[in-house]
């Protein structure tokens, strides 16, 4: 669990939206619908879904609680197969071989090599297994905020994917500008002069 | 509002220009606290990293990296003086008598290796509410007053006498 370790590394986000019906409800269903499946999938090479912080393999939302405090916390899981290009390349030298003394040829086509990759990379992605990585995701509702505990550019897009799908609220990355638009209390002149802001040079 | 990875890439020199005045704040003593109002005695020190990006004007970056907590920042100060800017930057933030750790880059303000006060781990699965809520708590704090101090720089550098002020003053700290 991340968010009670003690070192952090984490991206912010402003949250746009507003649910029909209870908020509680609209969360608990989001992260339900979108949880990550606990049967892992042989041939998906990612899957990314919600699992409570406490309980990072079994994705339980009625078992473990999102709720602390007055804060939803919850964890994204991506499942991601990863296969080394020397296993790869390794297959691949014993399936040629396999080929060219089943076929008696000397040599085999490009076609035949690119046949080949598949059905090797087809076999090992059934095989190998998923390797999981957890972000904690800590979203201050009523303050429209949002922390995701990772800076990893995939990461963070595929939260921001996978959030909008769960819960229809709008995440936006919070940086420079969208500091300055979101959550400034700045005048709309203010406002245009710091967005005619061109860069300062300090030299000499 | 613009494009996002549009606004992104146009507005990241604010983030950078944000950690260069960070520095300038801490190097002359200025006092953060009565400048953003705080409630809590907010005290910023440099940490053990310090990066700096110039432009070279034909699409290619020089960038100095200055790592170690005894490292002289000299190297720093001169980039200064050819043009370059803080793009990241690890800091020691003391609010009250919580001390902060951590790094922040200009252009994402992406928070890196976070190290908000230490508190007590070893507790059970039933007081894992409470310290989710502390060490949110503390995160909250740490940002607000990141927040509050962008802000402030924002204020400063769109007013009519950032020029003959603080531009002023900051190129005095740095030439000098």
């Amino acid at each position: 669990m991340s968010l009670i370790s003690s070192t952090h590394s984490l991206s912010r986000y402003t949250i746009e939206g507003q649910f029909d019906g209870s908020t509680m409800e609209g969360v608990r269903e989001g992260l339900i619908q979108n949880a990550i499946p606990k049967i892992e999938s042989e041939y998906d090479e990612i899957i990314a879904g919600w699992t409570p912080i406490e309980s990072p393999y079994n994705p339980d939302f009625e078992g473990f609680s999102f709720l602390f405090g007055t804060y939803f916390v919850f964890s994204l899981r991506i499942d991601k197969k990863s296969i080394p290009a020397k296993l790869v390349h390794k297959q691949m030298a014993i399936e040629i071989e396999k080929k060219k003394k089943d076929t008696g040829r000397d040599m085999i086509s490009k076609n035949e090599k690119s046949e080949i990759k598949e059905m090797v990379m087809d076999i090992l992605m059934h095989k190998i297994p998923s390797i999981p990585n957890l972000y904690d995701v800590l979203w201050d509702y009523e303050n429209k905020q949002l922390f995701l505990f990772s800076t990893q550019k995939a990461a963070n897009e595929l939260f921001e994917t996978l959030f909008f799908k769960s819960f229809n609220h709008k995440p936006i990355r919070i940086f420079p500008y969208t500091l300055v638009e979101k959550l400034g209390r700045f005048s709309a002149d203010q406002k245009d002069r710091i967005l005619a802001l061109s860069p300062l040079t300090f030299k000499q | 509002m613009l494009d996002i990875a549009t606004a992104y890439n146009k507005y990241s020199f604010l983030g950078n220009e944000f950690l260069t005045w960070l520095w300038y704040l801490i190097e002359t003593d200025q006092d953060i606290t009565s400048l953003i109002n705080a409630k809590d005695p907010i005290r910023l020190d440099i940490g053990n990293s310090l990066v700096l990006e110039n432009n070279l004007g034909d699409k290619s970056k020089e960038r100095i990296t200055i790592k170690g907590d005894q490292a002289g920042l000299e190297e720093g100060t001169t980039a200064l003086k050819k043009g370059a800017w803080v793009t990241d930057i690890n800091l020691l933030c003391t609010i009250g008598e919580d001390e902060f750790k951590f790094s922040i880059k200009g252009e994402s303000f992406n928070l890196t290796g976070l190290k908000p006060p230490a508190m007590d781990t070893s507790a059970s699965t039933d007081e894992i509410e409470g310290m989710v809520i502390e060490k949110t708590y503390l995160i909250l704090k740490i940002v607000e007053v990141i927040d509050t101090l962008f802000l402030k720089y924002m204020d400063k550098r769109s007013s009519d006498d950032w020029k003959t002020k603080e531009f002023q003053a900051i190129k005095t700290w740095i030439h000098s």
